[in-house]
């Protein structure tokens, strides 16, 4: 109780520190900048950042948000040079393409002064960043691998379906393949799927043409295992084998809370994550409280029995 | 259509056309590959998956074997299906409170995206011969807007058919008649009907003579514009109909919907024996273009040979080889 009164304390203080600010309207441009929505994934990302930005705008009138979504790691390094020389960004939120390529980019802006959030995905140098939203890809491959080690009691013949060649596919994978090591699984085969309900489509059917004996499917992504589902549908070995996805569409977390016996798991891998990080870099500015440091959001393993604290009917993803 | 006097029946349809016999050399070339790779290749299961999953692309590029033959060029077709699928699969949502999850609602919403489709032919064709603008442009332009208005309709997620209505619309893409699923039948009839255009109407011998040399088809009184435009709304029509076959395989459409299916569908339209710049098409050859683009992803798959880094490489390999080859069995012609 004197726990519970001492938070409400706390937090009725951060909120009258941050009226104060806000009544003096502090003027802060923060920049986000995020991979276009070209998979389901990133669509979720780009929907909770536009979200984000239009509730932080109405909580701190001096802010601005500038959400840019960028369709490669090369249109992501102009765009930061554009939030600095044409918007003066006092603040950024990045999740870099990939980590070596936009680590110097990054470090430009930071040298013009502004306060610089990390999310996702590392850059070389941690130095650079204020903040970290670190999500954790190794983990979800770690997780996936586990789960599907118990569940086959260390033997049985999988096929893995990757995502985009890039560098969480590969951290996922590595991981993976890490946390099977020395039991008797056996991966068939690893094909890119693209993070894509077709792709999975195709890419499930040749697997089922090629392989009689399947006992588990790793999907890596929800997309890729939507397309899965429907080959093995269509081959009605349905039966046969389980699927494990990834992400935490809200259809996939529907399907493990019912109890399918296809879905028995997914790993979260919340699109989210954006929006903490959006709202602690605000957090920096107008209540000022400490926020550096690092902030981890972990890939737990949805079950039947907890995926209801995980599933929202009415968010896109 | 037209109707043209119907040509001595010996000559066109038995005749060995080399052209076409090239692009066949090549595929059973990959059949014996695939059969080598894995016994799994020749199972019926397989080469039914196979040549289903082609039929969008044969489709679409029997729209482009137009396109091209008139000297044109459309790079908006991948972005176009996303675009019709997404809206017909809107339409088809919205219809359903008016007249339930039936085949009703199907039916009308396939005649929308066939009207989609044509309309953004139609825009295609406008622009580039009202506008006298390269074809690529006007279509590199379309592609970005088609692909943008699709992602804007999902918010940037996935459009989801209702799955009452997609119960009733599924079977279209996984089932069929004799044994042959429903894309296969519409992909003949398809195929049959623009073979028909192409080779026995005036409008086929307009693109032709388009293709072949524009200014000497307008000195012959060919109203250009008409033909062309012509062209691309067969296209997007050729497109639709894709989408009608695409939209029951999933039940959604998002962003990466049909990406890079203009470049399949251009590839195979080549791999056909239709001449990049014009002039020349060939229905049959596109047709089995697509089937063999289906076929090299499909032996990529089958095997593990090469480390999956490295497919892109080697279907890039098998594409240029599969050319070549055409190209010089057609040239001893």
């Amino acid at each position: 109780m004197l726990r519970k009164i001492g938070l409400t304390a706390a937090l009725a203080t951060a909120l009258m520190i941050g009226q104060a600010a806000a009544q003096e309207a502090k003027n802060v441009v923060m920049g986000v900048s995020i991979p276009a929505a070209t998979h389901g994934w990133a669509g979720g990302l780009n929907f909770h950042a536009k979200r984000t930005a239009e509730l932080l705008q109405k909580r701190y009138p001096g802010l601005k948000v500038i959400v840019k979504p960028a369709a490669s790691a090369t249109v992501q390094a102009n765009d930061l040079e554009d939030l600095v020389t044409v918007q003066k960004i006092n603040a950024l939120v990045v999740l870099p393409f990939e980590s070596d390529p936009l680590t110097a980019p990054v470090q430009q802006v930071k040298k013009s002064g502004a306060f610089i959030t990390v999310v996702d995905r590392g850059l070389k140098d941690p130095t650079i960043q204020d903040v970290y939203v670190a999500g954790n890809n190794p983990e979800l491959g770690r997780v996936s691998g586990e789960y599907i080690k118990g569940r086959l009691n260390g033997k049985g013949n999988i096929v893995v379906l990757r995502g985009i060649p890039t560098v969480i596919d590969d951290e996922r994978v590595k991981a993976f393949e890490e946390a099977i090591k020395g039991t008797e699984i056996k991966v068939l085969d690893k094909q890119y799927a693209n993070w894509n309900r077709d792709d999975g489509f195709k890419v499930m059917q040749d697997y089922l043409a090629r392989f009689p004996k399947i006992d588990a499917v790793w999907a890596q992504d929800d997309d890729i295992a939507v397309g899965v589902l429907e080959a093995l549908k269509q081959a009605k070995r349905e039966g046969e084998m389980f699927v494990v996805g990834g992400a935490g569409m809200k259809e996939m977390i529907k399907r493990v809370m019912d109890g399918d016996k296809l879905i028995p798991v997914d790993v979260l891998y919340p699109p989210a994550m954006i929006s903490t990080a959006m709202e602690v870099t605000a957090l920096n500015f107008y209540a000022g409280a400490p926020v550096r440091g690092t902030y981890v959001i972990g890939a737990p393993l949805i079950t039947k029995e907890n995926a209801k604290e995980y599933y929202f009917p009415d968010s896109p993803f | 259509m037209t109707a043209v006097p119907q040509p001595k029946p010996a000559r066109l349809p038995f005749r060995l056309d080399l052209r076409l016999a090239a692009p066949l050399i090549a595929l059973v070339a990959l059949f014996i590959l695939g059969a080598l790779v894995n016994s799994a290749f020749l199972s019926t299961g397989n080469l039914t998956n196979v040549l289903t999953r082609s039929a969008f692309i044969a489709i679409i590029a029997v729209g482009a074997t137009f396109v091209i033959t008139a000297g044109g060029l459309d790079l908006s077709v991948g972005a176009m299906a996303a675009f019709v699928s997404g809206v017909m699969i809107i339409a088809m949502n919205w219809l359903m409170r008016e007249f339930g999850a039936g085949w009703g609602t199907v039916v009308l919403g396939m005649l929308v995206g066939i009207v989609v489709g044509a309309a953004a032919g139609l825009v295609n064709g406008l622009v580039i011969t009202r506008g006298r603008i390269e074809a690529f442009i006007v279509t590199l332009g379309t592609m970005g807007i088609y692909r943008s208005l699709v992602t804007y309709l999902a918010d940037g997620g996935t459009l989801s058919l209702n799955t009452q209505l997609r119960a009733v619309y599924r079977p279209v893409y996984y089932e069929g008649m004799l044994g042959i699923p429903w894309p296969l039948w519409v992909l003949a009839v398809v195929g049959a009907v623009g073979a028909m255009l192409l080779y026995f109407t005036r409008f086929g011998r307009y693109c032709f003579a388009i293709g072949s040399n524009e200014d000497v088809a307008r000195y012959s009184a060919i109203n250009i514009d008409r033909i062309k435009t012509l062209t691309y709304v067969l296209q997007g029509v050729c497109v639709a109909i894709a989408c009608l076959i695409y939209v029951p395989r999933l039940g959604s459409a998002s962003a990466t919907t049909g990406l890079l299916w203009e470049l399949e569908a251009i590839t195979a339209v080549i791999i056909g024996g239709t001449a990049l710049k014009g002039g020349y098409g060939r229905i049959g050859g596109s047709i089995i273009g697509a089937v063999t683009l289906a076929l090299i992803g499909n032996i990529m798959n089958l095997s593990n040979m090469v480390s999956e880094y490295l497919n892109g490489a080697v279907q890039g390999l098998i594409i240029v080889a599969a050319v070549l080859l055409q190209r010089s069995i057609a040239a001893r012609k």
